[in-house]
C-alpha cells in the first residue's frame, strides 16, 4: 500500500482541516489570516507535487505521472490566485469569512484527485469533492440575489451533470465489468468489444464532463454563474476547475476509451465546433464584462477541444498548451475585472472601462494585453495556444474544424478589441478606486507571463509534451 | 552567427523595444514625460537607423542568398527556430523602415499632444515588428511579426486618429486579421507537409500542384488585403484618412509593402506552379486596380483619400511586375515599392504640414499656397513629379522596368498596366494645381507659415533619396540584382520541368 503517492493531496486536506479548526476556535476576525495560511498550504502542496515520484497507488486507483504533475501545478497556481485576489475583495464586499479559503482548499484537493484518478469511482468522488464546495462558494455572497441564484443554478445543473456522468459510469461498468481505467482499456482493445451499450455509456460520460468544462451545448449555466458569483469565485471557476475538468476529460478519453477514438471523435468535433460558434456569437453584444468572459470561456473550450478531437500525443499536447496559456490569461483578466470598482461599488459593465488608458494606464495596458491575447494575436501567449491546436488539426487533415476555428477567432477578435477600444478610444470616466496589492500582484504576474511567453515557450511546451506522452506511455 | 561577429539584425529589430522600456520607466509630470518620450524615441530610432546602415555598407552584392544570418533554437522539437537574415529583396525594406521611423517621430513632434508616451511606444513597437517581419527567415517568426503589426497600428489609428477613427481601426483590424488567419492555415499546411518552417528550405520544397493552388489562394487572401489589391482595398482609404499623419506614413510607406513582400518571399518562390496558373487572375485585378482607383482618386475631395487611392493604383503596378516572373518586372516592382514607400510617405507628410496649420484636408479649402509657402510648393512638386513617374525621379525607374517586364508577357497587359502612367498625372497634378497654384483668395490662408526647420529636417532626406533613386538607380538595384536573377532562374526551372509523381523534398534530403 503505497499511500505516500497521494501525500500532497493528503497534506492539503489535513492543512485545510487545520485551518478550519483554527477559524472555528478563534472568535475574532480571522479570515485574512486563514486566507494567508491557505496560500501557504498551497505553496507547501506545490512543493510536495514537484518532489513526488511517479507511480500508482491505492490498488491502482490513483496515478501520478507527468500529466498529473503539470495539471496539478496549474490547479494550485489558479487556486492561489483566487485566494490572493479574494483577500481584499471579500473584505470590501463584507463577505470576509474564514470558510472561503477552506472551501477553496477542499475543492483543490478534489481537483487534484480528478487529475490523478485512474478508476471511475475515484473520478466520481473527486469530481464531487470539487463540486460541493464550488456550489457553496458560488453563493458565498449569500445576501446577494444574483450570487444565491448563481449558486442554486450551478447546483441544479451540476447535479444533473453528475447524474448523467454516474449513469454513464454505471453503463460502462456494466458492459466492461470493471471500474479500473487500465482494465476497461484492455477490454475495449479487443476488436468488436464496443457494444452499443458501452458506446451509450461513453456518450453519457462525455456529456457529464462537457457540462463541467462548459462546452456547448451544455454551457447554459456558465453566463449566469460567471455573472452572479463574486468575482474571485468567477476567477476560480474560469481557471482551476476548468483545467481540472479538461485534464479529467483528456485522461478518461485517452486511457480507458482511447480505443474508441473513432466512435467519440465526431461527438467531440461537434461539441468543439458548437462551442466555438456559440461562444463567439454569444459574446457579441454583451454589455457585462463577466458575461462576456463567460461566452469567451465557452469559445476557448471549443478551441481546446479541437486538440482532443484530433487525439493522440500531438492533439493532447495542443490541449495542454492551450490550458497552460488560457487559464493564466483568464485569471489575469479577472484580476483586472476585480480592480473595476468605483467609490466602493464593484462595476461590471464594459462601458465602465471607458478611457481607462488615461485614468489608470497600467491597468489598461494589462487589460489590453489579455484581450489581444484572448483574441490570439501574436506575439502574445494566446496565439501559441491556438497555433498548437490548429497545427494538430491540420496535421490530422481535419480541415473543417481548423477553418471554422480560424474564422470564429476572427469574429471573436471583434469583441476583444471592442474592449480595447472602450479603454483606449473612448473619453475618460471617473477613475477606479485604488487597486489592492493582491490584484496588482496577480495582474502583473499573469500579464508578464502572457506578454513574454514567446521568449521562453520551450519549457512550457516541453512540459505539455511530456504530459501528453505520459497518457500514451 | 554571421560574418560581422554580432547579431546585427536582432539588434536592429529589438533595440526599439529598449527605447520603450526607457520611456516607460520615466516618472514625473505630464510635460516632462512627454518631452522625454519624444527625445528617447527619436534617439532610439536614430541609433537603429545608424545600426541598420551597417547593412548598407557591409552588403555583398554578389551573394544571391541570405546574408547576416543568425539562428537560435526556439520551439524545441518542432523544427522552428528564431532565424533572421536578409537577401536582396528584404534588405532595402529594413532600411526603408529604419529611415521612415525617425521621420515619423519627428513629424509628430508637435501635432501629438495627448498620450505622447504611448504614441512613441506604439511607433517603436511598430518598428520592431516591421523590421522583424522583413528579417524573419522562419515562417512562424514571420507570421508573428506580420500579425503583431496589427496591435500598434490598431492603437495608432484608434487613439490618435480623426473623427471616424473607431470605424477605421476596426475595419483595418478585422480585414487584415481575416486575411492573416487564412495565411496561418497555409503556414500550418506547409509545416505539416515539409516538417519545417525554415523559409530557405521551404523555397526548395516542391509542393504537389493541387496543394499549391490552395496554398496560393490562402496566401493571396492575406497578402491581397495587405497590398491592398482591388476589391479588398476598401479598408485603406478609411485607415489613411483617419490615421494621424505619421500613422499614414508608416501605413503607406511600409505596411503596404508587406503584402507584395509576401508574394515575393512566399507565393512566387514556394508555389511556382500555382503562381503561373493564377497569374492571369492577379493581372486582371491589378489592371482593374490601376484604372479604377485612378478614376476614384480623381473624384476625391479629401487629399489623404486621394493619395490613398493613388497608393492602390501604384501597388497594382507592383503586383503586375511581380507576376511577370522576369528580371525586369520583379526589379521594377521592387524599385517601385521602394520609391512608393518614400514618395507616398512624403505626400502624406506634405498633407500633414498644411493639416497642422489649418486642420482640414478638404482640397477646396486651399489654393494659391505657392504665394505664401514657396519652399513648401517646391518640395510638394518634387514628390508630385516622383509620384507621376517623371524621368529623373524615383517613380520613373520602377514604372519603366515593370512596363518592359509586362511587354514580355503580353502587349495589352503592358498597355493597360501603363495606363497608370497616364492617369496618375491626371489626378496628382490636378491636386497640385488646386492646392498650390491659383490666386490666394481665402483669408485664412494668408497667415500660413512656410516650412519650419523641423519640417525641413523631415523632408530633406526624402527629397535627397527621391532624386538619388531617380538619377542613379544602380546604388539601389545592386542590392537585389543577384537575388532577383537567381530567383527568376529558379522559377523557370521549377515551371519548365513538370514535377515527378514523388517530388523529393530538400527538407528530407538534408536532414541527417
Amino acid at each position: 500500500m503505497n499511500w505516500q503517492i497521494a501525500l500532497p493531496e493528503i497534506a492539503l486536506a489535513v492543512m485545510a482541516m487545520m485551518i478550519l479548526v483554527y477559524g472555528v476556535l478563534r472568535k475574532a476576525e480571522q479570515a485574512q489570516t486563514a486566507t494567508m495560511m491557505a496560500v501557504g498550504a498551497l505553496l507547501v502542496t506545490g512543493f510536495l507535487v514537484m518532489t513526488r515520484a511517479g507511480g500508482a497507488g491505492f490498488h491502482d486507483q490513483f496515478v501520478v505521472d507527468a500529466f498529473s504533475a503539470l495539471v496539478d501545478g496549474l490547479i494550485l497556481v489558479s487556486s492561489a490566485f483566487t485566494l490572493i485576489v479574494s483577500l481584499d475583495y471579500n473584505q470590501r464586499e463584507g463577505i470576509s469569512r474564514f470558510e472561503f479559503p477552506v472551501l477553496i482548499l477542499f475543492a483543490t484537493v478534489g481537483m487534484m484527485g480528478m487529475v490523478s484518478a485512474s478508476n471511475l469511482i475515484t473520478l466520481y468522488l473527486s469530481l464531487e469533492l470539487l463540486s460541493l464546495p464550488s456550489y457553496v462558494v458560488a453563493a458565498f455572497d449569500r445576501d446577494d440575489l444574483r450570487s444565491t441564484e448563481a449558486g442554486l443554478k450551478y447546483f441544479v445543473l451540476g447535479a444533473l451533470a453528475s447524474g448523467l456522468l454516474l449513469y454513464g459510469i454505471s453503463l460502462v461498468y456494466g458492459f466492461s465489468g470493471s471500474m479500473d481505467f487500465a482494465t476497461i482499456g484492455r477490454v475495449l482493445s479487443a476488436p468488436g468489444s464496443a457494444s452499443p451499450g458501452m458506446i451509450v455509456g461513453v456518450v453519457f460520460v462525455i456529456v457529464g464532463l462537457a457540462f463541467k468544462v462548459s462546452a456547448a451545448p451544455f454551457h447554459m449555466w456558465t453566463p449566469d454563474v460567471y455573472e452572479g458569483s463574486p468575482s474571485p469565485v468567477t476567477l476560480f471557476f474560469a481557471s482551476a476547475p476548468k483545467v481540472a475538468a479538461v485534464g479529467l476529460f483528456l485522461r478518461t478519453l485517452s486511457e480507458p476509451f482511447g480505443h474508441l477514438l473513432g466512435s467519440w471523435r465526431l461527438i467531440i468535433e461537434i461539441i468543439s465546433i458548437a462551442s466555438m460558434i456559440l461562444g463567439t456569437l454569444g459574446a457579441i453584444g454583451q454589455t457585462n464584462i463577466k458575461r462576456l468572459m463567460a461566452y469567451s470561456a465557452i469559445g476557448h473550450i471549443g478551441y481546446a477541444l479541437i486538440g482532443l478531437a484530433v487525439g493522440g500525443p500531438i492533439g493532447i499536447r495542443g490541449v495542454l498548451v492551450y490550458m497552460t496559456v488560457y487559464i493564466i490569461m483568464t485569471a489575469g483578466t479577472f484580476a483586472c475585472i476585480i480592480a473595476m470598482r468605483r467609490r466602493g461599488i464593484a462595476v461590471e459593465r464594459i462601458e465602465d472601462l471607458g478611457g481607462l488608458a488615461s485614468t489608470d494606464p497600467a491597468l489598461a495596458l494589462a487589460f489590453a494585453v489579455f484581450m489581444f491575447s484572448l483574441a490570439g494575436i501574436p506575439p502574445l501567449s494566446g496565439f501559441f495556444a491556438k497555433l498548437y491546436v490548429f497545427l494538430a488539426a491540420v496535421n490530422a487533415g481535419m480541415w473543417t474544424i481548423a477553418i471554422i476555428g480560424v474564422l470564429t477567432s476572427v469574429a471573436g477578435a471583434f469583441y476583444y478589441i471592442h474592449v480595447v477600444k472602450v479603454m483606449y478610444f473612448d473619453s475618460p470616466r471617473a477613475a477606479f478606486d485604488r487597486k489592492s496589492a493582491g490584484v496588482t500582484f496577480v495582474a502583473t504576474v499573469t500579464g508578464l507571463y502572457t506578454l513574454l511567453f514567446f521568449v521562453f515557450p520551450g519549457p512550457f511546451v516541453a512540459a505539455a509534451n511530456a504530459a501528453a506522452a505520459a497518457l500514451f506511455g | 552567427m554571421n560574418t560581422l561577429g554580432f547579431p546585427i539584425l536582432s539588434l536592429v529589430t529589438w533595440l526599439p523595444l529598449v527605447g520603450c522600456v526607457v520611456i516607460l520607466s520615466v516618472r514625473g509630470d505630464e510635460a516632462t514625460v512627454a518631452a522625454n518620450a519624444r527625445w528617447t524615441a527619436l534617439w532610439t530610432s536614430l541609433i537603429v537607423l545608424a545600426l541598420s546602415l551597417v547593412l548598407w555598407v557591409e552588403w555583398n552584392p554578389h551573394e544571391a542568398g541570405f546574408q547576416f544570418v543568425e539562428q537560435v533554437k526556439w520551439l524545441p522539437g518542432y523544427e522552428v527556430s528564431y532565424k533572421m537574415g536578409v537577401d536582396g529583396i528584404s534588405v532595402l525594406f529594413v532600411l526603408l523602415t529604419t529611415v521612415l521611423t525617425p521621420i515619423c517621430i519627428l513629424a509628430s513632434w508637435e501635432s501629438i499632444t495627448k498620450y505622447v508616451r504611448e504614441y512613441m511606444i506604439a511607433f517603436l513597437i511598430l518598428e520592431t515588428m516591421l523590421v522583424g517581419l522583413f528579417c524573419a527567415l522562419d515562417f512562424v517568426v514571420f507570421y508573428i511579426f506580420f500579425e503583431g503589426v496589427l496591435i500598434p497600428m490598431y492603437l495608432i489609428i484608434g487613439v490618435w486618429g480623426g473623427p471616424r477613427r473607431v470605424y477605421a481601426a476596426f475595419k483595418f483590424f478585422l480585414f487584415t486579421l481575416t486575411g492573416s488567419v487564412l495565411m496561418l492555415l497555409a503556414l500550418l499546411a506547409m509545416w505539416s507537409y515539409a516538417h519545417t518552417t525554415d523559409i530557405p528550405t521551404l523555397m526548395h520544397t516542391s509542393f504537389p500542384p493541387h496543394m499549391q493552388t490552395w496554398l496560393f489562394l490562402a496566401l493571396l487572401a492575406s497578402f491581397a488585403v495587405k497590398v491592398p489589391m482591388w476589391p479588398v482595398h476598401t479598408w485603406l482609404p478609411d485607415a489613411h484618412v483617419e490615421a494621424p499623419t505619421a500613422g499614414s506614413v508608416m501605413l503607406a510607406g511600409v505596411l503596404l509593402k508587406m503584402g507584395a513582400y509576401g508574394f515575393l518571399r512566399f507565393s512566387v518562390p514556394m508555389l511556382p506552379l500555382a503562381s503561373v496558373q493564377l497569374a492571369p487572375l492577379i493581372f486582371t485585378i491589378s489592371v482593374v486596380a490601376v484604372i479604377y482607383t485612378a478614376y476614384v482618386a480623381l473624384a476625391q475631395t479629401d487629399m489623404k483619400k486621394l493619395v490613398a487611392y493613388s497608393s492602390v493604383a501604384h501597388m497594382g503596378v507592383v503586383t503586375i511586375g511581380i507576376f511577370t516572373f522576369n528580371v525586369q518586372g520583379i526589379q521594377g516592382a521592387l524599385f517601385l515599392m521602394l520609391s512608393h514607400g518614400i514618395v507616398s510617405s512624403a505626400l502624406f507628410l506634405i498633407i500633414g504640414v498644411i493639416y497642422d496649420r489649418l486642420h482640414t484636408r478638404e482640397i477646396s479649402r486651399y489654393g494659391g499656397l505657392a504665394d505664401r509657402m514657396p519652399a513648401y510648393a517646391l518640395v510638394f512638386m518634387v514628390f508630385v513629379m516622383a509620384s507621376v513617374g517623371l524621368p529623373g525621379t524615383s517613380g520613373f525607374v520602377g514604372e519603366f522596368l515593370v512596363t518592359i517586364g509586362a511587354l514580355h508577357i503580353n502587349f495589352w497587359l503592358a498597355i493597360l498596366g501603363t495606363m497608370g502612367l497616364i492617369l496618375g498625372p491626371m489626378y496628382t497634378l490636378y491636386l497640385y494645381r488646386r492646392v498650390v497654384f491659383g490666386r490666394l483668395t481665402k483669408i485664412d490662408l494668408r497667415g500660413m507659415l512656410d516650412l519650419s526647420p523641423r519640417e525641413i529636417a523631415v523632408f530633406a532626406p526624402l527629397v535627397v533619396l527621391t532624386i538619388w533613386m531617380g538619377a542613379y538607380p544602380t546604388s539601389f538595384t545592386r542590392f537585389w540584382d543577384a537575388t532577383v536573377t537567381s530567383m527568376v532562374q529558379q522559377h523557370q526551372q521549377a515551371t519548365a520541368v513538370p514535377p515527378g509523381p514523388e517530388p523529393v523534398m530538400l527538407a528530407q534530403a538534408v536532414r541527417p
